[in-house]
């Protein structure tokens, strides 16, 4: 504080005007600059996970199609998924697509219907303290980990629908498939909410000035018009319920099969990384890649619902103005 | 000098250089210019701020033409006209508070005092620390009331405890504000109506020692009381500073300005004291505006 | 038709009482619409309200002190839930301290800095689709890349067994005199020559403590003294390489450990954090901004001491739901550590780990009803701490709901 006790005992207006007292510009200047370095590495990282993302998995896909056993003929041709059989490997994706896309379409049958209906609930018919209700039930249903809904799959499910499903197994593609179902939910319900309540006023008083109710209004007119949206919130549900892990892997199974019978064990691309993830990993055999093939697939498809849903919503959204 | 969208802040600064000198020979009188073209004549004191020839656009639409006009020392100029007619785009250029809009640019010679408003040199911190703004809604920060006044003196200037405390109380003082928040210079600003919240931000601007006050529609969110309160308070600022104020309201601009400049679809149509251009408008379009045939 | 047979069509009465009578059918399938929306909200409340009821009752019995305290175990009444609670509690610090900081700064320069050059632009559009798309990566997908990139990482640091690079571990040879006390002697590395015992040789005992050792030839007679005996080694006598892990162990590659699982975490809860962040700072309204700026804050100083202040609430409140979401992920975790025993929590960054939802998974896939309770029980731990993170989220939103202006 050198230097300070020249300007002690300054009325503010001398203090105002002493020019020995502004701060230097250029030394801010050079802190403004390597703090927007800082950030922007920070920011540039993010591409690097993406990156390293595309170079782990195609690099090792790429191993896992050179080893002696594997043929891309086989990858998308065969129906037969049986990486561990010591003598008889193949390695034909269609078992554990077909287990993922049972078990996401179960989940999809269950959370459209649900989701969309509370949607409309929410948004056209709901009074403000039901919402206040509602909402943050749901938001909470969206953070209980997958992990509980997995073990309630398991322990809930089954047996319930063993009341149903004489003889039910203990995995099976339809208890996973309600669970997952049952998580969606909330994405559908959220983001088709959005696109409804958007659709302005004006729109509504025009049905409800000829004549027509809530439901007309709903049905004919608001759903209609936030289409786009809940195209879109489908399509992202679609993609978490792929990419659904520990659910399928405590209950839909470890038997790769192409099957639509949903009372059926099945794999599930995912479940399949956990298991080969759980053995022995240091291996570093045909498996070991195989798992990476299969999370490459996994990626490719997430990615796929992703970006279409986005893109649906963007190209698709109503101008109302 | 055109400034385009390669204006960078972080360029190499130098101090504010002076502004380049004109055709006039002389200082023009404050309020004397006309619209563009007219020849400055010889004023009695220089202005703080000299517009000639400038231009605004934002993208490709040209929101200022041609403006010439001076803002004397020590008044208050009020700059009228309706809607969109460019007065704010002109007020923000002054401080270059349109840096923030990408596609704004400007043309021709702006200068405040001997600093080239808008020089790529320029340093715009500095400008903006001499001269201060006030905007339309109050927006003081959701800091305590003291925070609030001293946040732009500590940007600039070194000061220890007890002289932030003395500059926070003068500043208060100054914007008609301290008797009534003395006791809780230490609360959050939002617990204040909106006519002290105003006041709190001519507090705040004047705490950095401007030169000259910007005020862009400064009472037109706030109540009549308040509204009076502040003119009240703009003429006391007068004594110590330019300062310059964008209004819709006419009876407004006639009782506090000493000198008004209305524009009209980017052209300052008319500038001179105030009483001449409400009493006496020398053109057409003023005297329709201020009559009220249309707004 | 003609106007005037139109107007004919409109009044004519029998249609006008059809109309009549379809408008009564229309309002009970409008409210018949409305029960039936009702009830299928309902539905997503009772669904809700059955998972933690039914949680609660088949687990709260097993919350014991044991199950609290104890490490797991083959037997389920012994069976405890510590070492997964300490070990999401570190994983939590972890993902903390690399999320918070990275995430907020990576907001802050999408959100504050935004470029005007078309290029730049471009790159800022880039950078956050890819920061979206991320953010609906499957979490396992994480986990294997995590594998790669973190457990092996790229196999350039060597494997497990042959570390390019490790510090913060003692080596030692240990010796077993013949009054069965243990002499350490402490070595350069693991690679280091096998210790012969000599006179002046630095010494520890069993305690790290350093003790004088007493070399005698393989032939001398053994001291009498029993305090002399205990420091005493024949020259000829072997040891065995042990080595001591302190807390600040690190080692490359970084293997199945504590600090690659937390890393693979990281990635999955960056980008939630990213987009929190920067809807916080995208609702501190811009008179805040304009009004610093006026006062000739450079951009740097306009973030840091009026946006950021400004916008702490929600970045808090988003920090905190990001964090409840990394407490519950289990896929990762799965693909890096798998199932391992562990009975005691971890002890540095690189050792072995476990955490609470791979612990309940563990015990889920059992057959035993016993441990279905377990792992019931551990829902009921896991689920009341979710419940600390989200109530403290929104007493936190509720508190600085008024102060924004």
């Amino acid at each position: 504080m050198t230097g300070r006790d020249a300007f002690l005992g300054q009325p503010p207006q001398a203090i105002l005007a002493d020019p020995r007292r502004l701060r230097s510009h250029r030394r801010q200047r050079v802190v403004d600059r390597t703090v927007v370095g800082a950030l922007g590495a920070a920011a540039t990282l993010s591409v690097l996970v993406t990156a390293a993302i595309l170079f782990v998995l195609g690099t090792e896909t790429v191993r896992f199609f050179r080893q002696d056993e594997v043929s891309l003929g086989e990858f998308f041709g065969s129906a037969r998924w049986s990486p561990l059989l010591g003598s008889e490997k193949h390695f034909g994706i269609w078992p554990l697509v077909c287990g993922t896309a049972l078990v996401a379409g179960i989940a999809l049958l269950v959370a459209v219907p649900l989701g969309l209906v509370t949607a409309i609930f929410l948004s056209e018919y709901a009074p403000p303290r039901v919402r206040a209700t509602l909402k943050p039930a749901l938001e909470v249903l969206a953070g209980i980990p997958t992990v509980v809904y997995g073990f309630l799959a398991l322990v809930l499910v089954t047996p319930g629908l063993r009341l149903v499903f004489d003889g039910l197994g203990s995995y099976n593609a339809i208890s996973a498939g309600i669970a997952v179902g049952v998580l969606i939910v909330p994405i559908i319900s959220s983001v088709s909410e959005d696109a409804m309540r958007a659709v302005p006023q004006a729109l509504r008083d025009g049905v409800y000035g000829v004549g027509g109710t809530r439901f007309d209004a709903a049905v004919k007119v608001v759903f209609p018009a936030a289409l786009s949206g809940i195209v879109s919130a489908v399509l992202l549900a679609a993609a978490r319920a792929i990419g659904e892990t520990m659910i399928v892997a405590l209950a839909a199974g470890s038997t790769p099969k192409v099957t639509l019978d949903p009372t059926e064990e099945v794999q599930t691309m995912t479940g399949f990384m956990v298991q080969m993830a759980l053995g022995d990993v240091s291996n570093f055999g045909v498996e070991y890649f195989s798992m990476y093939a299969v999370a490459a697939m996994l990626f490719a498809l997430t990615m796929g619902f992703t970006l279409l849903g986005a893109h649906v919503r963007r190209r698709f959204r109503e101008a109302y103005e | 000098m055109l400034i385009g969208e390669r204006r960078n802040v972080s360029s190499p600064v130098e101090e504010s250089r002076p502004a380049a000198r004109g055709t006039a020979a002389q200082p023009p009188e404050p309020g004397r210019l006309g619209g563009p073209g007219a020849s400055p004549p010889a004023p009695a004191e220089p202005a703080a701020i000299r517009a000639r020839g400038f231009n605004a656009w934002y993208g490709e639409f040209h929101a200022l033409r041609d403006i010439n006009i001076d803002v004397a020392e020590n008044r208050i100029t009020a700059l009228i006209g309706p809607s969109g007619c460019g007065k704010s785009t002109m007020l923000r250029w002054i401080n270059r508070m349109n840096d923030t809009i990408a596609t704004a640019h400007a043309g021709g010679e702006l200068a405040m005092h001997e600093v080239d408003v808008l020089s790529r040199q320029t340093d715009v911190v500095d400008l903006r620390r001499r001269v201060g703004i006030v905007f339309q809604k109050p927006n003081p920060f959701p800091k305590t009331i003291y925070q609030n006044v001293a946040f732009g003196a500590r940007l600039h200037l070194r000061l220890t405890r007890p002289e932030v405390d003395a500059l926070v109380e003068w500043s208060l003082r100054k914007a008609a504000l301290w008797e009534e928040v003395k006791d809780r210079l230490h609360k959050s600003a939002l617990g204040l109506s909106g006519g002290q919240q105003q006041r709190l931000c001519i507090a705040r601007a004047i705490a950095v020692g401007p030169e000259v006050l910007l005020m862009d529609e400064p009472c037109s969110a706030l109540d009549p009381r308040s509204t009076a309160a502040i003119e009240e308070l703009m003429l006391e600022l007068r004594e110590s500073y330019t300062i310059v104020i964008v209004t819709h309201n006419m009876q407004q601009a006639s009782r506090v300005s000493d000198a008004t400049g209305f524009f009209y679809n980017g052209a300052l149509v008319e500038v001179g004291p105030t009483a001449r251009i409400f009493q006496n408008p020398a053109r057409k379009e003023t005297e329709d505006y201020i009559t009220g045939r249309f707004g | 038709m003609t106007p005037a047979a139109h107007t004919v069509v409109l009044l004519d009465p029998a249609r006008l009482a059809r109309a009549r009578r379809s408008v009564a059918a229309r309002h009970k399938r409008e409210r018949a619409f409305q029960w039936f929306c009702v009830v299928v909200a309902s539905a997503c409340v009772v669904m809700l309200g059955a998972i933690v009821v039914g949680i609660l009752a088949a687990g709260i019995g097993s919350v014991t002190r044991t199950f609290l305290t104890a490490p797991p175990s083959p037997e389920p009444a012994e069976a405890g839930f510590y070492p997964a609670i300490m070990g999401s509690v570190w994983l939590l610090v972890l993902v903390a301290a690399v999320t918070l900081p990275l995430g907020v700064a990576a907001a802050i320069i999408l959100e504050e800095y935004k470029p005007r050059r078309r290029l730049s632009r471009l790159a800022h559009g880039f950078i956050e689709t890819n920061i979206t798309n991320l953010a609906g990566v499957p979490s396992v997908v994480y986990g294997i890349v995590g594998l790669t990139a973190f457990v092996s990482m790229f196999g350039l640091f060597g494997n497990e067994l042959n570390p390019a690079l490790e510090t913060g571990a003692g080596y030692y040879d240990q010796f077993y005199n013949e009054a069965d006390q243990v002499i350490l002697v402490p070595v350069a590395g693991p690679d280091a020559p096998e210790t012969v015992p000599r006179a002046g040789m630095r010494a520890l005992n069993a305690e790290k403590r350093p003790l004088a050792a007493n070399i005698i030839g393989p032939d001398d007679p053994w001291p009498d003294d029993p305090a002399v005996a205990a420091r005493t080694l024949r020259s000829t006598d072997f040891s065995g390489r042990i080595s001591e892990r302190t807390v600040f162990y690190l080692r490359l590659p970084l293997g199945r450990g504590l600090l690659a699982g937390a890393l693979t975490l990281s990635l999955v809860i960056l980008p939630i954090v990213i987009i929190t962040s920067q809807e916080a700072l995208r609702a501190v309204p811009n008179s805040l901004r304009d009004a610093a700026l006026g006062l000739g804050a450079t951009r740097r100083r306009v973030v840091f001491r009026v946006t950021l202040p400004a916008a702490l609430p929600g970045i808090m409140t988003g920090a905190i739901l990001a964090m409840s979401r990394a407490i519950g992920e289990a896929a990762p975790l799965l693909m890096i550590a798998g199932i391992v025993f562990i009975t005691f929590p971890p002890g540095n960054l690189m050792d072995d780990f476990t955490a609470m939802p791979l612990q309940i998974y563990n015990w889920a896939q059992r057959p035993q009803q016993e441990f279905h309770e377990l792992a019931a029980a551990g829902i009921v731990v896991l689920l009341g701490v979710l419940l600390v993170f989200n109530g403290a989220a929104i007493v936190i939103r509720q508190r600085f709901q008024g102060r924004g202006s």
